[in-house]
């Protein structure tokens, strides 16, 4: 992974190790609010916002606190408690400065707290062995994914609302072959610029 | 008397994946073979009962206001000890599952059964519920793991040779969720046709 550039870790993170599609992270979300795409604009905005974030403060934790403690043993409790606790102080820092924002995020941060993708990143930058910036970078590139595969999911839903389906593979089962297509079509972009 | 269905209605009538649809990133995501399967399905399991267990014994001590964090930190313990355990006894499946072993802690089953159950139940039934509910992740994820890997590479639990020409894609990403649609899809279609 070293040699990888800076925009080759965004790529890789944005298309080909799509977390939603190729890596299965954040799912619950993915099929609970993609019923409309302005629902799924709000929850990705969230996403985004929450990501950066805790990809930050779990970063700097991780490195100036846990390790030389050594203390690595307790990066599960704490990277949680840290995302749990930045999205309550996001809420109140949002609804004071931000009113405008906050109304539009309003449902979606609490939700995110439970958002596998955003613990996930936090611990995949640390098994990445990423640098502050990479860390950073990887981190836009997946919520970057994200915003991509959950608009172009609720897109297509919003349209199978309308086609005939099957009685018994209505609602979630039709959803999942929706998704397992799209999954598909994202691994085309395996072995793009050699990733 | 002992009311056996909270043991039972975990696995049959309100299982939590096909059910209720919780914890759906762990059962796509490492389902690609069956012994992946199994070895995630007894880590919740473990994580499960241990969770419910304590929140159940100290279910008088917490207080209303901070149970959510309180039950957040009982499940990392219970997940760190998983990781760690798995680490150092079954290092290939530890590797194999990867960031999903510390991400059990976000799992909305857990989460969901020390909230709804074990919180305001003794410590007998809280253990049967933990059981039935693990079971029913674990049994479920294990035949979408069986049904993936004799249709994606021919075998069952790495062994034999069932299928002359295996079809890859059941073992990639969009092979996760088109199984799991086809489940979904032929349980509506039972509970449609004899109810």
């Amino acid at each position: 992974m070293e040699e990888v550039n800076l925009l080759g870790i965004f790529i890789s993170a944005l298309l080909i190790n799509n977390i939603l599609l190729i890596r299965f992270l954040g799912l619950c979300s993915f099929f609970g609010v993609s019923s409309s795409i302005k629902s799924s604009l709000g929850m990705s905005a969230a996403v985004f916002f929450v990501m950066t974030m805790a990809s930050i403060v779990s970063w700097i934790l991780y490195h100036c606190v846990l390790i030389p403690l050594q203390l690595e043993f307790l990066r599960t409790a704490t990277f949680i408690i840290v995302i749990a606790s930045l999205v309550q102080l996001e809420e109140i820092f949002m609804k004071k400065f931000f009113p405008k924002l906050y109304k539009a995020l309003g449902v979606f941060l609490p939700l995110v707290t439970t958002n596998c993708a955003i613990l996930a990143v936090a611990f995949l930058n640390i098994d990445y062995n990423f640098s502050f910036i990479r860390g950073l970078i990887y981190t836009w590139g997946v919520a970057s994914g994200y915003t991509i595969a959950i608009l172009l999911f609720a897109s297509i839903r919003e349209r199978v609302e309308l086609a005939p389906v099957p009685e018994a593979l209505k609602g979630y089962p039709i959803s999942f072959f929706i998704a397992g297509l799209m999954s598909l079509s994202f691994l085309g972009f395996k072995g793009l610029f050699g990733l | 008397m002992i009311r056996w269905n909270e043991f039972t209605k975990g696995i049959v009538k309100e299982n939590p994946v096909l059910i209720l649809l919780l914890g759906l990133c762990p059962l796509l995501a490492v389902s690609a073979t069956a012994v992946n399967s199994l070895g995630m399905g007894i880590a919740v399991l473990f994580v499960l009962v241990g969770s419910n267990l304590v929140v159940s014994l100290f279910r008088k001590f917490i207080p209303d206001g901070v149970r959510i964090p309180v039950f957040i930190i009982i499940i990392s313990t219970f997940v760190t000890v998983t990781d760690y355990l798995m680490a150092a006894y079954y290092p290939p499946l530890h590797k194999s599952l990867g960031v999903f072993v510390p991400l059990i802690v976000v799992n909305c089953i857990i989460l969901g059964r020390a909230e709804v159950f074990a919180y305001r139940n003794n410590l007998f039934y809280s253990l049967l519920d933990a059981l039935g509910m693990g079971l029913g992740f674990t049994v479920v994820i294990t035949i979408i793991g069986m049904i993936r890997e004799l249709l994606g590479s021919g075998t069952v639990f790495g062994f034999g040779n069932f299928v002359s020409y295996p079809a890859l894609i059941m073992i990639l990403p969009p092979g996760g969720f088109i199984t799991i649609g086809f489940l979904i899809g032929a349980l509506n279609w039972y509970r449609q046709k004899y109810k």
